[in-house]
């Protein structure tokens, strides 16, 4: 008898993840969907194709060539075309020109290369300076002397850089979307939570404006700018949970009101309009990077395993849980209900507070316009995610991969030129299609 | 004696048949719910449906409700197979359910949803005058008065039964089930109900009574079906039967005591009551518990003994009056502060009250004991899960893994696991509310038994309950309670009488 409730147990752990998790499988299917739909030819660029190509020119013209490298004046030119150089002063050719510019560039150097008299036996050139005209001009380079990296076949949407993007973009929406998730699982809902971002942005670059130099303010001000934004936002979740816990007005409600009031008073601080010129040193929360990923993705991820953790392996976690599943019985076994419900208010306007500093270092301004809809988004997300609106359950994780889904769908979406109208229209159907396969999920159990 | 699928003459004994299910089968995930049950109810007779909970008795209503379909199995109306796939179905072949949980507007009145849904309209008019009426003759019918025009959320609980009832004949229905329809009744109030089966009975109509309630059987049916695990097990004519004869067949062997009451020895006081008030509910209630004592409290519906217990327990506010524990005085507000004083309290409704439904099992009997099952803010699964396994073996309580949620649990079930979140507190005072209510024999019994163990183990003990049985079986002494206030203790419960206590309850 014991054989089949064991194997009983290993299937239901399985549909156990199914059920929480299932949405990685959605998620997946989509990056497969958008991998092949966005399959197209790639021009290698940076010090890797740098490499290739002095590679081959060594190959093919020997030692003592002379070479010239035409590049356009961008910076990953720039940094490809010096690779070249610095890779070929190894090998052993001599760089007679490095052209970071316009056909005309090109020209000028090619005739002055002649003019000295010196050979010019390859062009190190890439994908786009290979389609330049002007090398055939020449009888002594013509087109057969260019050498570019190898082209190769390769998803747009795989690519390292679209992907980076795509977590970067979706990190302020998934940070505000963790403390959603708390809200929503205790069976509440916070739509301040956009006006909350513009009202932060906007608290952070006045005091970094006003009691700093501006651009010269240093690391003490950023932090305090920073504390000042998230602060504000966590006092105005405060407030919320006041209202819900103490008055027991809805929800909906009372964050509607804070969805106003917040607006009004971003708007009043900036006197309607954007902060700019916000210094350099606050950039780094939400554009620099770290280790290759960008800053706002680090965050992101530092966020989600604290919040994992605290839903799954604390008490709070458990309490929060409790208080959407049944709030009188929660508070009959001693729960702390509102004590708990006025924590996760907070939580989730610090966390939008925090999302509108990354918006607003990311974009070095402060601005009452930023967050605008971010409530739905995140609501989305959540939604997505897996969470029910009734409270009571749902998983953090989920909550991220609904984010992802639906950044990814809105990024395959652009990649593959789909008309921004019917974006807006794939959008509000997944998002049924998410709430309907919940329905039923409930519904079977 | 089952009849056979095809019955040689199915039109012979249509004139006193009414309903017939042969072979009703039902599987669930992980449940084989009915297993090929048959049934059949006659013109004119009271069935009792008798059964522990997850027996199958409420499946097998949702089967004739057309709430579930079945898997396999024949229903006949008056000799005639019918397909009965949805509530409207149900209705239409003239069968009347009427749940539990009653299906009626709050803020509509009782007119207004005996027709919802089939208002009598004249060119999309709905005619008011018409449905009053109408709604007036079926209360006629059935011989109750009631404040016709209040919005149904004001009536109380019988009342709103009745207009479920006049909602059922509205519809011309020849079968009515009724499940546990005397779970929330005052005795007055179920005499009257009992009044009204009758004359339905009399009118020719086919009643399916529910009830956990033996002592109502008796009074109200002409035959008894018990069904155990899915399965029929017998139906007989009540002369036939024995109250010991319907448990036993209930629970599957013989039960030699229902109420297996130890005495203890008797110790100090330990809860000490005085004065406690709250508005209208609750008015100068004193008493004591001393250790070891089980103190039945009992009275009418409405009598103010589950506010009393609310208001010990903090889970509402109290006008006046003080709780003493082991001598000390307590200043309790919240449920959280009581339970750290060591008492708590069983809530009469498990499902809005007990548990967080959706749920596991171990994180509800978890709940109130996480302060116990944390080292530094995080959990200890490991220790929660252990303490939990020695619950579920020594209470018995019937689940496939500790993850099962809540609402998947039959109530007896139920019951345990808010026992078990509770034993682990050992708090020193302990606050049943109906502990026995909606739970079958088996577990009653060993509900029982856990309470003299808690009165063995020096704890005081307060016992709610309706059943006057129980009381008397149960209890070292009786405080019956009527309107609010403490009518009389009954110290010497060996000699005290239902009579007795029926006396002093209704004032």
């Amino acid at each position: 008898m014991n054989t089949p409730s064991s194997a009983a147990d290993t299937s239901s752990a399985f549909g156990r993840f199914l059920s929480d998790y299932g949405m990685v499988f959605v998620l997946l299917l989509l990056v497969v969907l958008f991998s092949v739909l966005t399959i197209a030819e790639q021009n290698p660029t940076g010090v890797d194709a740098a490499r290739q190509v002095a590679g081959r020119i060594v190959d093919r013209y020997g030692e003592s060539a002379g070479v010239i490298i035409v590049t356009r004046d961008t910076a990953d030119d720039r940094l490809f075309a010096e690779a070249i150089a610095s890779r070929l002063a190894d090998l052993g050719p001599s760089v007679r020109a490095t052209v970071n510019g316009s056909p005309a560039d090109a020209r000028q150097a090619i005739e002055a290369v002649l003019e000295r008299g010196q050979s010019i036996d390859a062009v190190a050139a890439n994908n786009a300076t290979s389609n330049w005209v002007i090398y055939d001009r020449f009888d002594e380079v013509g087109r057969e002397k260019l050498v570019i990296p190898e082209p190769y076949t390769w998803p747009n949407f795989l690519k390292l850089s679209n992907l980076l993007g795509v977590a970067n973009q979706t990190a302020i929406y998934a940070i505000i979307a963790i403390g959603m998730t708390m809200v929503i699982i205790t069976a509440g809902i916070d739509l301040s939570v956009g006006s909350l971002v513009a009202l932060a942005s906007v608290a952070s670059a006045l005091v970094i404006r006003d009691l700093g130099a501006g651009a010269e303010a240093g690391l003490g001000l950023m932090l305090l700018g920073t504390a000042v934004g998230v602060g504000t936002c966590g006092l105005a979740g405060l407030f919320n949970g006041a209202m819900v816990t103490a008055f027991r007005l809805p929800a909906f409600i009372v964050t509607l009101g804070m969805m106003l009031m917040a607006s009004g008073l971003a708007y009043r601080l900036s006197e309607g309009a954007s902060i700019p010129q916000l210094p350099d040193s606050f950039f780094w929360i939400g554009g620099g990077e770290t280790m290759g990923l960008p800053n706002p993705v680090w965050l992101m991820i530092l966020l989600y395993v604290i919040a994992h953790v605290v839903m799954t392996r604390t008490a709070f976690g458990r309490y929060v849980y409790a208080i959407g599943g049944n709030a009188e019985a929660a508070r009959l076994s001693g729960v702390p209900v509102k004590r708990v419900q006025l924590i996760v208010y907070m939580l989730s306007g610090a966390l939008a507070g925090l999302g509108g500093i990354v918006l607003a270092s990311k974009l070095q301004a402060g601005d009452p316009k930023f967050g605008l809809m971010y409530e739905l988004e995140v609501i989305a997300a959540v939604v997505v995610g897996g969470t029910s609106l009734l409270g009571g359950s749902g998983k953090i994780l989920g909550t991220l991969i609904g984010a992802f889904i639906i950044a990814v769908i809105k990024n395959g979406m652009n990649l593959t030129d789909v008309d921004p109208f019917n974006q807006k229209i794939v959008l509000g159907a997944v998002l049924l299609a998410a709430v309907l396969i919940d329905t039923i999920k409930r519904r079977r159990s | 004696m089952v009849d056979s699928m095809a019955s040689p003459h199915p039109a012979a004994d249509a004139a006193v048949t009414l309903l017939r299910m042969r072979g009703i089968d039902k599987k669930f995930p992980g449940v084989h719910a009915l297993r090929g049950i048959d049934l059949a109810l006659h013109a004119g007779e009271v069935l009792a449906l008798l059964g522990e909970n997850g027996a199958g008795k409420s499946t097998l209503i949702k089967v004739l409700g057309g709430a579930h379909r079945p898997d396999a199995g024949t229903i006949e109306i008056a000799g005639e197979i019918v397909e009965i796939q949805s509530p409207a179905d149900a209705m239409r072949v003239g069968i009347g359910i009427i749940y539990q949980e009653f299906n009626l507007v709050p803020a509509l009145s009782a007119w207004e949803n005996i027709f919802l849904g089939r208002e009598p309209t004249v060119a999309g008019f709905i005619r008011r005058g018409e449905e009053r009426r109408r709604a007036q003759e079926l209360f006629d019918r059935i011989g109750v008065r009631i404040p016709i025009d209040a919005p149904c959320g004001q009536l109380s609980v019988a009342q709103q039964q009745v207009v479920e009832i006049a909602k059922a004949l509205s519809q011309e229905v020849r079968i009515i089930v009724m499940d546990e329809p005397s779970a929330a009744l005052t005795p007055s109030e179920v005499e009257r109900l009992f009044a009204i089966i009758r004359d339905l009975r009399s009118q020719g109509i086919g009643v399916v009574y529910i009830s956990h309630r033996l002592d109502e059987i008796f009074e109200i049916a002409d035959r008894v079906t018990v069904m155990r695990d899915g399965e029929h097990v017998s139906t007989e004519p009540i002369e036939k039967l024995t109250r010991q004869r319907m448990i036993e067949s209930m629970v599957g062997r013989a039960i030699e005591n229902e109420f297996p009451k130890h005495r203890h020895d008797i110790g100090e006081p330990r809860l000490v009551v005085r004065n406690l008030t709250r508005g209208k509910a609750v008015r100068d209630v004193s008493f004591e518990v001393r250790r070891g004592e089980v103190l039945g409290v009992t009275g009418l519906v409405g009598a103010g003994r589950t506010e009393t217990a609310r208001l010990i327990f903090g889970a509402d506010y109290r006008d006046a009056g003080s709780v003493q524990l082991d001598g000390r005085p307590l200043d309790i507000r919240h449920p959280r502060q009581a339970i750290r004083a060591g008492i708590c309290l069983l809530t009469e409704d498990r499902k809005s009250q007990g548990l967080v439904l959706g749920m596991s099992v171990r994180e509800n009997f978890a709940l109130p004991n996480l302060p116990e099952f944390t080292r530094g803010g995080f959990l200890r699964l490991g220790a929660e899960r252990e303490a939990f396994a020695g619950y579920v073996e020594s209470l018995r309580i019937k689940i496939p893994n500790q993850e099962q949620l809540a609402k998947n649990l039959s109530g007896g079930n139920q019951q345990k696991v808010v026992l078990a979140k509770w034993l682990q507190r050992n708090a020193k005072v302990i606050l049943f509310d109906e502990p026995t209510r909606g739970i079958d024999v088996g577990a009653k019994y060993e509900i029982y038994l856990l309470i003299n163990e808690l009165a063995k183990a020096g704890k005081a003990v307060v016992m709610i309950s309706s059943e006057l049985p129980e009381v008397l079986g149960m209890s070292d002494r009786i405080l019956v309670m009527h309107e609010g206030r403490v009518k009389g203790i009954i110290d010497d419960v060996a000699s005290a009488t239902q009579e007795q206590i029926m006396t002093m309850a209704v004032g």
